[in-house]
């Protein structure tokens, strides 16, 4: 399991509220079929897990047959959270 | 901070290499509609974006010329982008770091970029309400 995933998920287990945005290449394990199941554990954890519309559809991934606890979001949402002051890193 | 925001995007992919670069232009694209000021900070190969001399060129496995191939310029997608936060009211500053245009040769940038150091990311990341470092791999 990669290491931001334990980041992620500590920091929401501390109260922070935490999204995890998937983009380019990092959608794929989004897909429901995909042997992945680190993301959903991070949405049970209370991680807001998103993947990029744009990216899904680049991908010819469906948007409505992703895995438990992840929906896809436009782009727009990582602007959102910035403009907002969110702290954001990029992986 | 109250009023307009202001964000900052620290950018080091060159031209054609890597889906950062596309992911970057859309989160600026974004930035810079809703009327946000938007600073660029350019490193590394990413100063070769806003390289003034890149060119179109034909292919000639297809058989199409440069006007056929239509081929894309990111010099071009920088300058949409200093346009359309001109046209909704904001500002967007692309800097490209000095040292990094010195080694590559790439001193002729698009009008609307500036030269700057190391330090003038600093400095935008001070006046920002937010920086995100998208670095490479």
């Amino acid at each position: 399991m990669p290491s931001y995933y334990d980041l992620a998920k500590d920091l929401a287990g501390a109260g922070n509220e935490v999204t995890l945005f998937l983009v380019q290449n990092g959608v794929i394990p989004a897909r429901a079929g995909a042997k992945a199941p680190g993301l959903s554990a991070l949405a049970e954890a209370g991680v807001e897990v998103l993947a990029d519309e744009f990216s899904l559809r680049e991908r010819a991934i469906s948007a409505n047959r992703l895995a438990s606890g992840i929906r896809a979001a436009p782009l727009d949402v990582v602007v959102d959270q910035l403009a907002d002051g969110r702290k954001a890193m990029w992986h | 901070m109250a009023g307009k925001k202001t964000l900052t995007f620290a950018i080091m992919d060159p031209p054609y290499e890597s889906g950062r670069s596309t992911t970057a232009f859309r989160l600026i694209d974004i930035a810079v509609k809703r009327g946000y000021d938007v600073n660029v900070f350019a490193y590394e190969g990413a100063v070769c974006l806003p390289f003034a001399k890149q060119q179109a060129h034909p292919n000639a496995v297809h058989g199409r010329e440069a006007e056929e191939e239509n081929h894309p310029l990111p010099k071009d997608w920088v300058a949409a982008l200093i346009k359309s936060a001109a046209t909704n009211g904001g500002k967007l500053d692309w800097v490209n770091c000095g040292l990094c245009v010195d080694e590559r040769g790439v001193a002729e940038a698009i009008e609307g970029v500036r030269r700057g150091t190391p330090a003038d990311l600093w400095k935008l990341a001070e006046g920002s309400d937010n920086t995100l470092v998208i670095g490479t791999r």
